[in-house]
């Protein structure tokens, strides 16, 4: 972990859950080495709920390490790579820096932040991929040679301090939530020590201070080359952007239970070491802190991503995936949900059984990958509750309903997980019905209505009616309700939170599979694998240009790539009818 | 229709018949050469600059015979209609010349063009986009001066330009949801909540305007329809006759469905009226007769305006009044209804027995009252809607209803907003407005949607 030891967060924390659906190690390791939960945005709707967890850094990477090593038919070789050889632009294997050769018949290349990495901190820079470790050379080149282009991304980290300089009482304390939820559908509660986060703030002092170092801002002295993330921006870039805004978040997170170095999360910075130090002291809480190590920034190369596949392999090179910052996303959840869809798909190539794409309307995964080989971006991907539309749909809470069946077709869920699952959709079913097909008397609900402030009701009303007034819940209408094992399943989370998802957002719920229908459609209106695009003269010139460099699959796909306009979908929609038509 | 841009295609593009020139048209790649091939002039097309006119004439390569004196005009891509070179061959008039003259191209490899397709090729060129596209055969079709500047503003692309702009400020509104969606922990200011129901309220307004605009873009494209209903003798023809004679300006006269209706079409200040006389009304109770009166029916169903035409000369038995009833009552709120007594001229008998409110009283026979008449018809037919705030006029039917069913999403993602509920619910029908809206500009248009368009052009357009 380069970053911060947390996982999940807004659209991350959904990245998470399906990871866990389909049978990934993630959430798992995260519930193991938590040591705060906290499930945000809870004051907004379902759709955006998202679990996050701050985690002991050593514990998180020796469990991580722990389950690798004990995988079956799983041999691990500590070497690195030095380049990748293929034949017939088909893979080979490897040859490593220890002169090994490696065949294969798939692999999945994840380089993270450590091709050609090179780290700054002011006018200071090293080779390196994170605090410690060298960075690798030789695959950037080994890929170009074969065909492949390749860009320069950045990404930073903030100052490590230490937590016994901290003065505590100045700050905000930030609890954990007790009960935590935990993020794995394979676990049912969390039983870990939770401590607490802390929260301060920049004032103008600091900002003064820091805008001293920007003529020594490798960001802005032109030296990093890299186009860093606009959404999780150093503090330089906050500073600069909003110059308006005279303060700014800080989260003093400690990184373990017995460390003393607290991650200054909000703080991210490349300024000078003595620069950072005078901007930390400046802040409230932190004025006689001791900075253990400075922030950085970190420059890496990656591949833009238009040359894979939705399986992750690549265009160029059969047998070769590549996941996580390689193709330029930023963040852990981000790397993981493509690590395991790469992983899987290398593994059903050798089976030779056919791949397996999550789709935009199936899961934040697929919205990710989509979007990664669609829209050209020049900075780091990060993902986002609105990239996906059909949001309302793909939930944190439901990803076991969405995926897990896939998961298990795979081979990495358990039997037992998906009788769960049956189960537990079996008896939302059996709720939802029974509040559909069940009245209730004025004399036994309106109490209950009347002291949640809602209005009365006159005669006899369905209960699933009830459950759609905004200040009612399942734990009300489970009050009232009077078969026995109704009210238990009402009370059951892991089924209430469902049954009054689907009751209580009814409409909203069926308007947007109406609109995953109205598209699938242009999803199912294929391009044939070779077209040539060059046969259209109408197709604007960057139209045609993206068109032929992705190779869209459908018309649907077409219609996301950055650059195609409106009309070259009509142009090219109207051009394949006819070639059908023939 | 199959669409292949190495090909080059030829039509005549004025009406076939006898007129005082005849303009052929070729456009693809090969038009310069083609029209090079048979032209004899001044210069060639193949070396002029764009937008050239050269005086000369055809000559059949063959034969070597002289077809005709043209002016031959040049239009170099991209700078044409269809984005592609074109020629236009303005000849003289008449079906043999210019008929002549289009073999010859076929001769030279230009093929026929089909239905719409010089359109069809603006449209792929992305010279028009879809709402200019349907604009192009509006404006072959319009019969007035009014229909003539909708659709013209349609083509200009006013229409697609104000349904951009509505485009563009739901996605603002999107944006400013998704930005508390999204960053609410990285403790940035969010809009409040009545702000953004008063964004959303205007977008709604804005696109309910654009909608009611059809109601006279309906009108402008296909008239007003009037029935004329009243007993036999009551004077329904007579009027219909004074009224055509006064304007003399029969736009268009359509036999009926039966030799019971006829229809009569006139202009009133460049809005044109389209009469059905129907049949006359229980004067006998034979076969034939009922199957008059179920075209009546039929005709009073159909029509925008109700004219009641009473003979103010004799009295109404209760049958009559009855009928009369039964029809206000059935049709109260849904078309206009206008009383007409005729026969003023006499000394009448007339009382007024049904409470009839503000009858005009007209005469055939000494024109009374036609004028007034000819106000009120206006008056009631002309839709009352805020027409400054719709810059522009709709007149498409697929256009209206995906106005009606953005402006639905519009109100329910407002109402969501207004019943406490967050953004990602509003988001979802904010969405489903930006994809209907979106329909009306060829972004999310069913391919099917986009061929009926295209059939609807006559060749050579």
């Amino acid at each position: 972990m380069s970053c911060n030891p947390a996982i999940g967060g807004t659209a991350k924390g959904h990245l998470v859950r399906e990871i866990d659906a389909l049978g990934g190690e993630m959430g798992k390791i995260a519930d193991a080495t938590g040591i705060q939960f906290k499930m945000l945005n809870t004051s907004k709707g379902p759709a955006v709920w998202s679990p996050r967890s701050q985690n002991d850094r050593e514990w998180y990477s020796k469990e991580a390490q722990r389950r690798v090593v004990h995988q079956n038919n799983l041999d691990v070789i500590e070497d690195s790579v030095a380049e990748i050889i293929v034949k017939l632009n088909t893979l080979k294997g490897i040859r490593t820096f220890l002169r090994h050769e490696i065949s294969c018949g798939a692999m999945v290349l994840c380089a993270g932040t450590f091709l050609n990495g090179l780290m700054h901190t002011g006018e200071k820079n090293r080779v390196g991929g994170r605090f410690g470790e060298a960075p690798a050379l030789g695959v950037t080149e080994s890929l170009r040679s074969l065909g492949f282009s390749s860009g320069r991304l950045k990404t930073g980290t903030p100052p490590r301090i230490d937590l016994n300089s901290i003065d505590l009482s100045k700050t905000e304390i930030q609890n954990s939530d007790n009960p935590p939820i935990p993020f794995s559908y394979h676990n049912e509660k969390i039983l870990n020590r939770l401590i607490p986060m802390y929260l301060t703030y920049t004032n103008p002092a600091t900002h003064n201070i820091l805008e001293k170092g920007f003529d020594r801002s490798p960001l802005f002295t032109g030296r990093i080359k890299g186009v860093g993330p606009r959404y999780c921006p150093s503090i330089e870039d906050k500073i600069f952007r909003f110059a308006d805004r005279d303060r700014h978040q800080i989260f003093l997170e400690p990184e373990g239970y017995d460390t003393n170095v607290v991650y200054v999360n909000g703080f991210s910075t490349s300024l000078p070491e003595e620069i950072q130090f005078e901007g930390i002291r400046s802040i409230v809480g932190l004025e006689n802190s001791k900075m253990i190590r400075p922030g950085y920034a970190v420059e890496y190369d990656y591949f833009p991503p238009h040359q894979l596949r939705h399986t992750l392999e690549t265009k160029i090179v059969a047998g070769l995936f590549l996941a996580g910052q390689i193709n330029g996303t930023s963040g852990y959840e981000e790397a993981a949900g493509q690590g395991l869809i790469a992983g899987i798909n290398a593994a059903l190539k050798i089976q030779k059984r056919n791949p397996f794409v999550v789709q935009r309307s199936e899961g934040y995964i697929g919205v990710m990958i989509d979007d990664l080989i669609n829209k050209s971006t020049d900075e780091p991907y990060r993902m986002f509750t609105s990239r996906a539309e059909y949001r309302l749909l793909l939930r944190q809470d439901n990803a076991d309903r969405r995926l897990m069946r896939a998961g298990f077709e795979l081979g990495l869920i358990a039997q037992e997980m998906i009788e769960r699952l049956d189960e537990k959709e079996n008896i939302v079913e059996e709720t939802i019905r029974y509040l559909q097909s069940t009245t209730i008397s004025p004399a036994k609900i309106n109490p209950l209505l009347e002291s949640k402030n809602e209005s009365p009701i006159l005669e006899n009303d369905l209960l699933s009616k009830i459950i759609r007034r905004t200040n009612i819940g399942v734990w009300d209408v489970a009050q009232v309700v009077e078969i026995e094992n109704i009210k238990t399943n009402l009370l059951r989370a892991d089924v209430g939170q469902q049954v009054e998802i689907d009751m209580k957002y009814e409409g909203y719920i069926r308007r947007q599979n109406e609109q995953i229908l109205r598209f699938a459609k242009f999803e199912e209106y294929i391009i044939p694998e070779h077209f040539d695009y060059t046969l259209i003269s109408s197709l604007s010139t960057e139209g045609k240009e993206k068109l032929h460099k992705i190779r869209p699959r459908s018309i649907g796909q077409a219609s996301r790539i950055s650059g195609v306009t409106n009309s070259d979908i009509s142009v090219l929609s109207i051009f394949l009818k006819q070639l059908e038509g023939r | 229709m199959v669409y292949q841009s190495h090909d080059t295609i030829a039509a005549i593009a004025t009406p076939i018949g006898v007129g005082g020139i005849s303009v052929i048209r070729i456009s693809g790649p090969a038009a310069f050469n083609m029209a090079d091939a048979v032209f004899r002039g001044s210069a060639a097309a193949k070396d002029s600059v764009s937008h050239s006119i050269h005086y000369g004439s055809v000559v059949d390569p063959v034969s070597r015979e002289t077809i005709d004196t043209i002016l031959l005009s040049v239009f170099r891509n991209p700078n044409s209609y269809t984005g592609e070179d074109i020629v236009e061959l303005s000849s003289h008039g008449g079906y043999y010349v210019s008929q002549k003259i289009l073999l010859l191209l076929y001769h030279m490899g230009a093929r026929p063009a089909e239905p719409g397709e010089f359109t069809l090729r603006a449209f792929l060129n992305g010279k028009l986009d879809l709402a200019q596209a349907e604009a192009v055969a509006d404006i072959i079709h319009s019969k007035t001066e009014r229909a003539h500047k909708a659709s013209v503003e349609q083509l200009s692309g006013k229409l697609s330009a104000i349904v951009k702009d509505l485009r563009e400020e739901i996605l603002n509104i999107c944006s400013l949801l998704e930005l508390e969606l999204d960053f609410s922990q990285e403790g940035i200011a969010l809009t409040d909540k009545n702000t953004v129901v008063e964004k959303l309220l205007r977008v709604e307004k804005s696109v309910n305007n654009l909608s009611a605009s059809y109601r006279e873009g309906k009108i402008i494209k296909e008239g007003i329809r009037v029935a004329l209903v009243g007993k036999p003798n009551a004077g329904k023809s007579s009027l219909l006759n004074v009224l055509l004679m006064e304007e003399r300006a029969i736009v268009s006269e359509i036999a009926g469905t039966t030799r019971d209706t006829i229809e009569e079409s006139i202009l009133l200040d460049g809005v044109e009226f389209v009469f059905n006389d129907t049949a006359g009304l229980r004067e006998s109770i034979d076969t034939l007769e009922l199957e008059g009166i179920k075209r009546t029916s039929r005709a009073i169903e159909g029509a925008d305006v109700i004219l009641l035409l009473l003979d103010g000369s004799l009295n109404h038995s209760p049958e009559d009044l009855n009928f009369y009833n039964d029809l206000i009552e059935k049709y109260r709120n849904s078309k206009s209804i206008l009383w007409l007594i005729n026969k003023s001229d006499i000394k009448t008998k007339f009382v007024n027995p049904l409470g009839i409110d503000n009858p005009i009283w007209i005469s055939c026979k000494t024109h009374e009252g036609i004028n007034a008449l000819k106000k009120r018809l206006l008056e009631t037919s002309l839709p009352h809607y805020d027409s400054a705030a719709a810059s522009v006029t709709i007149t498409s039917g697929r256009h209206r209803d995906a106005l009606e069913k953005a402006s639905l999403s519009i109100g329910s993602a407002r109402k969501t907003i207004e019943g406490g509920l967050g953004g990602d619910f509003a988001a979802v029908d904010l969405r489903g407005a930006l994809n209907y809206l979106g329909e009306i500009i060829g972004i999310t248009t069913p391919d099917d949607i986009l061929n009926n368009i295209f059939s609807n052009f006559c060749i050579g357009k």
